[in-house]
């Protein structure tokens, strides 16, 4: 899942700054998850900034409209027949939604929300870590369930480096070091052999942003259509 | 708002949300012990504070009220284990929220009422309006009636994901 947080009520007030219809647009995947912009975050945000507009004196009308995914064309559909009347649009999506929006939009003013965080899981209440940097190429397999890229510092595909410190790590004493945390798991596992394989150095090139994939079904029609 | 004396003096509207187990049983009983408390407590009988959510907390606010309470059960006392817990985090939260829109949180607040404290009720009660009196109105009392947008009413699914069923459906052995 996609993690996001709120962005400091000031810093949204700022972006809103001479608007006086602002339609709020809420995205009810990943960040309704995460407490982030889902339609329960999306009334609490509306009643903050109504709050605010009316304790300053400033007559501004903000509604509410929560779609299930900003990542949707079709979803996006939905807000046609009511984007015309406000001044801007205010998306409490992850990034992807607010770009997504701002696209089918384009007329409009669309600002984010949020501060998109990362891909990550939820630890417990109201807690998340991040889990994968969408690398392109999944090693999972070889480091017993856990990932390299995302838990080490710096990246190593191949045995800790020499900063490991009683299974944390130098960069952030806080962290654990993640291949301290491979060799347990593969300990446990029985599979410690897979230690010794040699991974080849990564294809960084995959990563190249930004990422586009065609699903291969839809290659097929696409090459007949031609 | 005018700076003028207001011909009458202020009367707080205080909005009390109270557990059914504890806080509300607690209210009862100050009734029937002939107590008296502060007559601006508006009592919200909730089936327990864990129900309670920011918003609803906020929503008081926007319309007007001039300090809001929760009051649940004793600690370890609530009758689904942790709804108290929960509804303290949230009014924690909420407060943060209020602080951040230009209201002091200390219009709100959560007490503890066990169902057998009716004398702690009302004492909680008018500690709350004494407490919206030295605070002042609420700044968005005058303005609470003025339309100022909210959730636009969502159009029904033209794709539902599942057609109504015309085949199929379930008769009652009796209908039969």
């Amino acid at each position: 899942m996609i993690v996001a947080k709120r962005k400091p009520l000031e810093q949204i007030e700022a972006m809103l700054e001479g608007f006086e219809k602002i339609l709020i647009v809420g995205c009810g995947t990943c960040v309704a998850v995460c407490m982030a912009g889902g339609e329960k975050e999306v009334e609490l945000l509306a009643a903050e900034l109504r709050m605010r507009s009316k304790l300053q004196g400033r007559p501004r009308t903000i509604d509410e409209m929560t779609v299930t995914r900003q990542c949707d064309k079709e979803y996006l559909d939905q807000l046609a027949k009511y984007v015309a009347d406000y001044d801007a649009i205010l998306s409490t999506g992850c990034g992807a939604g607010v770009q997504f929006l701002a696209e089918r939009y384009d007329d409009k003013i669309v600002l984010p929300a949020l501060n998109t965080l990362f891909i990550g899981v939820a630890e417990g209440p109201g807690v998340w870590s991040q889990r994968c940097t969408a690398c392109s190429e999944c090693i999972l397999d070889q480091t017993g369930g856990i990932c390299p890229m995302t838990i080490c510092a710096k990246n190593l595909l191949n045995g800790p480096c020499g900063g490991t410190n009683h299974g944390k790590c130098e960069v952030d004493g806080q962290k654990d070091c993640a291949w301290t945390l491979i060799y347990r798991r593969l300990e446990k596992l029985g599979r410690l052999d897979l230690l010794e394989k040699i991974q080849p150095p990564k294809n960084y090139g995959a990563m190249t942003k930004p990422g586009r994939f065609t699903h291969e079904a839809f290659q097929q029609a696409e090459h007949r259509e031609e | 708002m005018s700076e003028a004396k207001p011909a009458a003096p202020f009367e707080p509207k205080v909005v009390a949300y109270c557990c059914t187990y504890c806080a509300y049983t607690a209210g009862d009983l100050a009734g029937s012990m002939r107590l008296e408390y502060a007559p601006n407590v508006r009592v919200v009988k909730i089936l327990c504070t864990g129900k309670i959510d920011a918003i609803l907390l906020l929503r008081a606010f926007e319309d007007g009220a001039d300090a809001v309470y929760v009051a649940g059960c004793a600690l370890g006392d609530c009758h689904f284990q942790e709804g108290n817990l929960r509804a303290i985090q949230t009014v924690a939260y909420a407060k943060k929220l209020l602080a951040e829109t230009g209201l002091e949180p200390e219009r709100l607040e959560f007490f503890h009422v066990p169902a057998s404290a009716g004398p702690l009720f009302a004492q909680r009660a008018d500690e709350m309006t004494d407490r919206a009196r030295k605070l002042g109105p609420n700044p968005l009392r005058g303005t609470a009636r003025q339309p100022a947008g909210g959730k636009l009413a969502r159009e029904p699914d033209p794709h539902p994901p599942l057609p109504p069923a015309k085949l199929g459906k379930l008769v009652r052995a009796t209908e039969r």
